[in-house]
This record gives structure tokens, sequence and C-alpha cells, in this order.
């Protein structure tokens, strides 16, 4: 059960992207950037050659990552592999969708944002009922 | 039939009686503290829709104002900036904490980021443009602390709904299983105790009846004997037996051999 995962109290986690080469410069440029012994990277930046197949595997790693406490994607990104996003239903880490420069923000398709808004029709029904 | 079935398969004593009464009680309180943890979650749970949507909405606007500030650090010190920044990732400065806020029995975790150590891209666009990268450097941090905040609020929305499904069907389930079926335990264990109870009474009644015909059996019999006995005395009495003068009167009125008429 999701609620039964054990909460770490880490001291400190990192957050990951899933970004176009903009906004993950950027971020970088903030200081979230990590790259370990291995030289493995905590963002993946997508561009026109980037298949879905490493968007997937970029996605599944960083949710699955020890260390991670947020994954930040952007929703242009995440609508390429929707049925990832969607079916994830983990607390730790969380997913975020982020709007990226060239593609405005459409908070009808974030997955987050859509069960909050259904949930909040459904509540003012059930509260007017009551 | 339904309410034969759902009660618990108990013998019907008194003893039973009171232990299923006790965890009806125990049912009821169980159910009201539920239905409270429920409701308090619910409140919780409304609070941070609010706030996700009022943070969703800001982030827009934070990451536009971010994306301009690097556009403008990137108009500033030339294309080749994001190469140096690609190229100077170490460890990573800025890094998330996370803790526990506990909210009627269940833990939402809270993150908060903070900077760790000092970061590597202080020199960077030391030829062109520093400022605009500072500035684009503290527009991004400002972008992270936003998202961050959301991404706490996104995690206990999702802990919270998940909290609060399992609370309700617990509510349910404690309401429409568990005290129906001790009730109609409770109701049936009283019925067969009063079954019990009637079938005692009309047995004591039962042998009370037959007690007292005995009684009167016995009076009338002895009341017979003593007439009886009373009416020998007289004929004794009498110089007569009773018995006797009864034999002669049969005696009489059976066939005599003497008599020839």
């Amino acid at each position: 059960m999701a609620n039964k995962t054990q909460i770490r109290t880490s001291n400190s986690a990192l957050i990951a992207m899933i970004a176009d080469e903009d906004t993950v410069v950027g971020f970088l440029l903030a200081g979230v950037g990590n790259v370990d012994l291995r030289r493995k990277t905590n963002y993946l930046i997508v561009d026109s050659k980037t298949t879905v197949k490493q968007i997937e595997d970029a996605f599944k790693e960083f949710t699955t990552r020890e260390d991670i406490a947020i994954v930040m994607i952007s929703q242009y990104v995440a609508n390429m592999i929707r049925f990832l996003v969607d079916s994830y239903n983990k607390p730790v880490p969380a997913i975020l969708e982020i709007p990226s420069k060239d593609h405005p923000y459409d908070p009808a398709q974030d997955s987050i944002l859509s069960r909050v808004k259904h949930l909040f029709s459904a509540e003012s029904v059930a509260s007017g009922r009551r | 039939m339904s309410s034969q079935e759902q009660r618990l398969n108990v013998v019907p004593t008194v003893t039973v009686l009171a232990v299923v009464k006790a965890r009806l009680v125990g049912a009821t309180r169980g159910h009201a503290l539920l239905k409270k943890k429920s409701d308090a979650l619910t409140v919780q749970f409304r609070q941070i829709l609010k706030k996700i949507v009022s943070t969703k909405e800001s982030m827009g606007e934070i990451m536009k104002a971010s994306s301009f500030a690097l556009t403008e650090a990137k108009y500033v010190a030339g294309e080749n900036i994001k190469h140096s920044i690609l190229e100077n990732v170490q460890t990573a400065s800025l890094k998330v904490r996370s803790r526990q806020e506990n909210v009627a029995g269940v833990k939402l975790p809270k993150f908060e980021y903070f900077t760790e150590g000092e970061t590597k891209n202080d020199l960077t666009g030391l030829a062109r443009g520093g400022q605009q990268v500072q500035a684009c450097r503290v527009a991004y941090v400002k972008a992270i602390e936003v998202l961050v905040e959301l991404a706490s609020l996104q995690t206990s929305f999702l802990t919270l709904d998940e909290a609060i499904k399992t609370t309700n069907r617990r509510v349910n389930a404690l309401e429409n299983v568990v005290k129906p079926k001790l009730e109609n335990t409770i109701t049936y264990i009283k019925g067969e105790l009063d079954e019990l109870e009637r079938e005692d009474f009309f047995r004591l009644k039962k042998i009370q009846g037959y007690k007292k015909r005995e009684i009167e059996r016995q009076l009338a019999e002895a009341k017979v004997f003593a007439e009886e006995k009373f009416a020998e005395k007289v004929s004794l009495q009498k110089g007569i037996s009773l018995n006797s003068a009864h034999n002669l009167l049969s005696a009489a009125s059976g066939k005599d051999e003497d008599i020839i008429f």
C-alpha cells in the first residue's frame, strides 16, 4: 500500500530533473545538479534527439533512487510518458510537472492537478449534500 | 435470511451476551474515534487542496520570470554560458531535507530546501554579464523554493488521500458490518434466553399442576377410605358385618341350589 512506504527523514536529498536544456541549465545554475562517482547525473536534458525510451528509463531511475526527493519533469516531456507518470502513485519522490519555456503550462494536463480539480468538485458536491 | 447470516456464530448464554455487549461498546467507541480522525484529515486535506491550486498557479508566473532571467543572462553573457554551467556540475549545493509532520496519526512529509557548501557557479559569467547570471541564479532559487513547497504539498496530498480512504473504509466497515452483526447477535441471544425462560416457566407450571392434582387425588382417596372405615365400624356395632350383609343380598340375588322354583 502506498501509505505504508516509509518516509525517510534523510538529512539531504536531491532534486532530479527531466526537462529541456534551458530549464535544466537554469536549475543547474541555482545549484541542484549532482554528478556522482560513476558520472551519473541527476538530470536529463531532453532535446529533439532524445528518445522516449531514454526518458522512460531516466524517469524510472529517478523514481527508484534512494537519494532523490523530488523529480521535476517538463510538462511536454511528461506528456510523452503520460502513462508512466499517471501510474506512479508513491508519495516519495514527488513528481512535479513544471512548465517549460517553449510550451505554455496547461493545468488540465497535470495528473495531480486534474485529480485535485476532480476531488474539489466532488468534495463541494459532497459538502453541499451534507 | 440475511439477518440469520449477519450474526456471529455463538452459543446463546448470558456470559457470551456480556462479551458481545462489551464488543459492541468497543466498536461504537472505535467508530466515533475513527469518524473524528476522518473529519480531522478531511479538514487538513481541503486546506492542502486549496494551497496546491494556488501554488500551482503561482508556479507558472515564477517559472516565466526565471526563464526570462535566463534569457537575459544568455543575451548578455552569450550562448556559451550554458556549456560552462553544464561543465561545472559536480555536487549539488542546493538540496532538500525532509521531515515529518503528524496530523491525526498520519505522517506527512514536509520538504525544505537548504544550501550546502559554496556554489560552483560563483565565477560563471565573470567576463561578461556576471550580474545577470547571478540574478538568473536568484530567480531559479526562488523557483526552487516554490517548487519544493509544491512538492511537499503534493506529497501530503497523496498521503492524506490514501489515509482518508483507509479511514473511511474502516468507518464504513464498523458502521455497516461489525455493528449490525453485533446487534443482531445480541438480539439473537436475548431471544434465545427469553425462550429458555419461557420454557422453564412452563415446565414449572406443569409440575405445579401435576402436584396439585396428585394431592387432590390423595385427599379424595383418604376421604373415601375414611367413609368406608366409618361404615364398617357402624355395622360392627350392629352386630352384623356390612360385608356379610352385602353377601347375603348378593347371595339372594344369585341362583340358590336349594330353591326349586
